[in-house]
Order: C-alpha cells, then sequence, then structure tokens
C-alpha cells in the first residue's frame, strides 16, 4: 500500500511542476486524508481487538467475588442454592454436556446424510435447490420460535413417550432440548459439511471409480477418509452453538438446579441459568452467574477457535490441491 | 465372484436410500415449524393485533404494536452502532491482510461470532443498566450491535477481497489518491456484498432473545425512550410462550408469524441484492 501512496505522490509532485509552487499544500493536504484515512481504518480494527478483550475482562472483573469465595470448588460443587448464599455449577455443566452431546449424536446421521446427499449425489437440480434453501429457511428461523414450537409441538410428543415408559411424565427435560436443539444445529452443520464434501477432488473419485468401485465404496473409503477432519470440525463448531443455544433450551429444560438423574429429567444449562436467574440477581449470586457465563465464553470460545482453524486449513489444503 | 458384486451393489442401493431417506426426513420439522406458524399465527393475525398494545389479561382483543416499533427502534440503533465500525473494520482486513495485526482482529472477529448470546446480554448489561440503574433501549441496542459486527466485518472483507486487482490500478495510475479510490472505487463496486452482509446480520438480530432478556428487557406500553425499557418481537413470544394463557400463547402464535415473515423477508432481499446489484467482470 505505501507504494501505491508514493506513486501517487510523485505523480501530484509532477503536476505541482507544471503549474509551479503555487499548489503546493495539496501534497500535503492529500497526506494529511491519507493518514486520517488509514488512522480511521486502524481505529476500527484496533475496536474489534478491544471490544474482544473488554468483554473478557468484564466477565472476569464481574465475577471475581464468586471466584474468590468458590475458586475451583465451583466446578465440582452440586448444589446451588442463593438463599444459602451457596453456589456450584456442577449440575449446569453436566446439563450443558448432556444436552449438547446428545443433541450432536441426533444431529450427525442427519447433517452427514444432507452434506453427502447435496455435495455427491445430487449437485444440481431442482430437488437439491430446494433441500439448500429449506436448509437456509431453517437456520433464520430464529431461536425463540423453535421453543415455541418445541413447547406445544415436541414436549407432548415426549410426555405421551414418557408416560408409555412409566418414567415421571415431566415432558420438558434434557431429552426435549436435546431433540430441538438437534434440529436447530442439522442446518449449520449439514452446510458445513457439504461445502467439505465438495472439497474432495474429482480426480481422487474417479480414479477409485474407474477401478469399479460403487458409490457406497468411494464415499466410505474415499469422501469420508478425506473429508473427515473438515466433517469433525462443523461437528465441532456445531457444538460450538449447541453449548451457547439459550432460548429454546431455556424453554424446554424445565429449569431444575440439580443434578439430572435420567435423560427424561429437568434440568438446566449453563446458558439457560443465567437466562432464568440473571435478570433478579444480585451480590454474589449475579457474581456466581457471571462466573457460569464466563465459562461459558471461554469453552465456546475455544471449541469455535479449534474448529475455524480445522476448517481453513482444510479448506488451505483443498486449494493447494487444485492447483 | 457375481454374488459378491451383487452384494456390493446391494450395499450401494440401501446406502444410497438411507442417505436419501434421512436428508429428506430432516426437511420434516422445518414443514411442521412453518406448517404450525401459518396455521396458528394467521389465525391471531388482524388490523387490530399489529395496531393495538397488549391488554391485561382477562380483556379482549389487544396486539403487539409496541413490539414491532420496540423491534424495529432496536433494528435501526444496533445498525447506527455497527455498520460504520462493520464496513471500516473490514477495510482494514481486506487491505491489510498479511501481518500480524489483522490476524489478531481476524481471531477477535471468529470469538465474537462465536460468543454465546446470552454472555453479550450479561456484558451489555454491566456495561449500561447497572451504570444507569435501568434495563433500556440503548443496552439492548448494544448488545444487539456486537452480534452484528462480527457478521458485517466478515462479509466486507470476503466481498472486497474478491475485487481484481487492476480496478484498484487503474484508478491509482489515474492519479487518484488512495483513500478515494478505496472510498469512491472499490467501495461503490462491492456494495451488493457489503449490503448483504448487512441484511443477513440484522436478520440474525431480529430473532434474537437471549441479549435483550436483562437489557432491553420488555414494556407492556409504547416506549420512544431510548433510557426506558422496550418491547420486541422475540421478547413478547417469550413472554407469551411461558405464560400459562390459552389467548397468550395464541398471540405468541401471531408474533412468530411476523417475526418469521420479517426474517425470511430480510432474507430474501439480501439475496436480491446479491445477486441484482452485483459487478460483473
Amino acid at each position: 500500500m505505501d507504494d501505491a501512496c508514493s506513486v501517487n505522490g510523485i505523480a501530484i509532485q509532477h503536476l505541482n511542476g507544471k503549474t509551479k509552487a503555487k499548489d503546493v499544500p495539496v501534497k500535503s493536504i492529500i497526506d494529511k486524508s491519507e493518514r486520517r484515512f488509514n488512522g480511521i481504518l486502524f481505529v476500527a480494527a484496533l475496536f474489534v481487538v478491544v471490544l474482544m478483550l473488554a468483554i473478557l475482562l468484564t466477565l472476569i472483573v464481574a465475577s471475581i467475588p464468586a471466584i474468590k469465595t468458590f475458586g475451583l470448588t465451583f466446578f465440582w460443587g452440586t448444589t446451588w442454592d442463593a438463599a444459602a448464599e451457596k453456589f456450584g455449577a456442577l449440575p449446569f455443566l453436566l446439563g450443558t454436556l448432556i444436552t449438547s452431546f446428545m443433541a450432536i449424536l441426533i444431529c450427525i446421521p442427519f447433517s452427514l446424510s444432507i452434506s453427502i446427499f447435496l455435495g455427491e449425489y445430487f449437485k444440481e437440480g431442482a430437488f437439491p435447490a430446494f433441500l439448500r434453501s429449506s436448509i437456509e429457511v431453517l437456520a433464520g428461523i430464529p431461536s425463540v420460535i423453535y421453543g415455541l414450537w418445541g413447547l406445544f409441538l415436541l414436549m407432548p410428543i415426549v410426555r405421551a413417550i414418557e408416560t408409555q415408559l412409566g418414567v415421571t411424565p415431566h415432558g420438558v427435560g434434557i431429552l426435549t432440548s436435546s431433540l430441538i436443539l438437534a434440529i436447530m444445529i442439522i442446518p449449520f452443520s449439514a452446510s458445513m459439511g457439504r461445502d467439505v464434501v465438495t472439497l474432495v477432488p474429482a480426480d481422487l473419485k474417479e480414479a477409485a471409480y474407474s477401478l469399479g468401485a460403487t458409490r457406497f465404496e468411494v464415499i466410505k473409503n474415499v469422501i469420508i477418509p478425506y473429508a473427515r477432519s473438515g466433517i469433525i470440525a462443523g461437528i465441532l463448531l456445531s457444538l460450538g452453538r449447541a453449548i451457547g443455544e439459550t432460548m429454546a433450551v431455556t424453554m424446554l429444560i424445565g429449569n431444575s438446579n440439580f443434578i439430572p438423574k435420567s435423560i427424561f429429567d429437568p434440568s438446566n444449562t449453563m446458558a439457560s441459568v443465567i437466562a432464568n436467574e440473571f435478570a433478579e440477581a444480585t451480590g454474589i449470586t449475579a457474581a456466581s452467574l457471571i462466573y457460569v457465563g464466563l465459562v461459558l465464553f471461554l469453552v465456546t470460545t475455544i471449541v469455535n477457535i479449534i474448529g475455524t482453524y480445522v476448517i481453513k486449513k482444510v479448506a488451505l489444503e483443498a486449494s493447494k490441491e487444485v492447483t | 465372484m457375481n454374488d459378491h458384486t451383487t452384494i456390493r451393489l446391494l450395499k450401494d442401493k440401501v446406502f444410497r436410500g438411507t442417505v436419501m431417506f434421512l436428508a429428506c426426513f430432516s426437511m420434516l420439522p422445518l414443514l411442521l415449524i412453518l406448517y404450525y406458524i401459518t396455521r396458528n399465527g394467521i389465525a391471531v393475525i388482524n388490523w387490530e393485533f399489529l395496531t393495538q398494545l397488549p391488554r391485561p389479561i382477562g380483556e379482549v382483543g389487544g396486539g403487539v404494536f409496541n413490539a414491532v416499533v420496540g423491534t424495529v427502534i432496536l433494528i435501526i440503533l444496533s445498525s447506527i452502532l455497527s455498520v460504520p465500525i462493520g464496513i471500516t473494520a473490514g477495510i482494514y482486513l481486506s487491505e491489510r491482510s498479511e501481518g500480524k495485526i489483522a490476524n489478531i482482529v481476524r481471531l477477535c472477529v471468529v470469538v465474537l461470532q462465536g460468543t454465546p448470546s446470552i454472555v453479550i446480554g450479561i456484558v451489555a448489561y454491566i456495561w449500561i443498566v447497572a451504570p444507569f440503574h435501568s434495563f433500556s433501549a440503548l443496552s439492548g441496542g448494544v448488545a444487539l450491535s456486537i452480534m452484528m459486527l462480527p457478521v458485517i466485518i466478515k462479509s466486507t472483507e470476503e466481498t472486497l477481497k474478491l475485487m481484481p486487482y487492476h480496478l484498484k490500478e487503474a484508478s491509482l495510475a489515474l492519479g487518484v489518491p488512495y483513500y478515494k479510490t478505496i472510498l469512491k472505487v472499490i467501495l461503490p463496486t462491492g456494495i451488493s456484498g457489503i449490503l448483504t452482509g448487512i441484511l443477513l446480520s440484522v436478520a440474525r438480530i431480529t430473532g434474537e432473545t437471549a441479549p435483550l432478556l436483562f437489557t432491553a428487557f420488555g414494556n407492556q406500553f409504547m416506549n420512544w425512550n431510548l433510557f426506558k425499557p422496550i418491547d420486541s418481537l422475540p421478547y413478547r413470544i417469550f413472554y407469551y410462550a411461558m405464560s400459562p394463557y390459552p389467548e397468550w400463547h395464541a398471540f405468541a402464535w401471531g408474533a412468530s408469524f411476523i417475526l418469521v415473515v420479517v426474517v425470511l423477508g430480510f432474507n430474501l432481499i439480501a439475496r436480491g441484492v446479491a445477486v441484482k446489484w452485483k459487478v460483473q467482470f
């Protein structure tokens, strides 16, 4: 960029030479604007960094009272009692872990099918286009609407299943939340998976076909192994989404601060306990909830950075192989 | 040998069938959601629903006008806060794409994009609600603008990076200063991509509820004051859905219908802009 500027500078100097020294300030005016422009760009970029650090610092500072009081025991304390001012986050950690992993398990066969379907079987045509735009629609629906829908359709179904099985029919609970989470992350992970599957070089697939492999064998032995790290990264990013998802889970998890004994029990995730209790919290309760928020922030950040890094690497390697 | 081939072909067919079944089966929730929203939503929606304020339970009628207005105010507010910074930071990333600072900024964008919305809500609460001692539209706007920022930065960066280099060279060769080249040549050429990014980010925040729970909060009445709590469609849906009254549940569906139409509308416009205003090279 500096080259460009100096080229400019020379051009203008040349002009000035012709029209005599009267217009000399033009160069300095342009230089000034140039510098101001660069400064503005830099400030905006810096702002993003400062914003990120400020978020992290704010969370840390605001949760200091809770960190001081509970320290690391916060992570294995099992009671969350605002009246007794005793806070342990294990129920929420478990709730988040169980719901998001169950959601991922439910989601994987579906999203993988969609990615293979769109990336390998039907790349073009009316039906795949319909499927692709439906996925986009599904991804655009707000989470609170998923919650509302789950409350009036999914909950009665789960309740009926629970009655059949002879467990307490709460209707809301870990299973219901996992189902809604799975429905919510399928579009996201499917579109990531499709991108990775289409990145598999055609010559590899063609080589396998020329040896007489069936399509299933090509998918199993060429596409999946080649796309493995990308698929795993996509799953990681979906996991990050599931962990941080708030509204639908808050509406369907049943809001119970105890350690769940089965997948039919009501529970709470880190996000849902904040959503439920933060507005009325003060003092050490608020600090503990912010502590939970800090943990949530760190976990999703790590998961996201790893996922993004792997995806980028996969795309880079694919582009190298093409050229 | 023949047997072996038959089994392989059979496996292929079974796999193909499974994939197609699962792919189509995952459309079922979408159809169900859209069906429920349309059926339950249209039943409630009429002129009164759109133009009246919510009434207390027991009284017939009422609407969600304040929530619609609140959502519009929140969108405008957060766009004002995030669009200028987002575009400028995006230009920075595309122009100075190499280098340590750009990589750090990019990392921050990834982190911001992945930050759970509820955490952003907490931060906006600490920054704005706590010092002012009141829930406010302003804090909601700040929370939503933090959510918009990474989307705008990313789309701006990616659009501008695709600009052919000879465009810039041609402008510089004419003696146009660097900053004018960016502002008057590169930026207008990439406007469709940037606008698409902004519209998509608006679509993303229109339906956000979690960051509003303890920032904009919600308000039964009409409010134009930015320093007072303000209602929004997603919050109203949440509030009505969690209430025990069937009348309010019906209202929640009506509000959901409006929200889905608005969000999908933004998505559609974004796509239209991307196609129609795209500059061909």
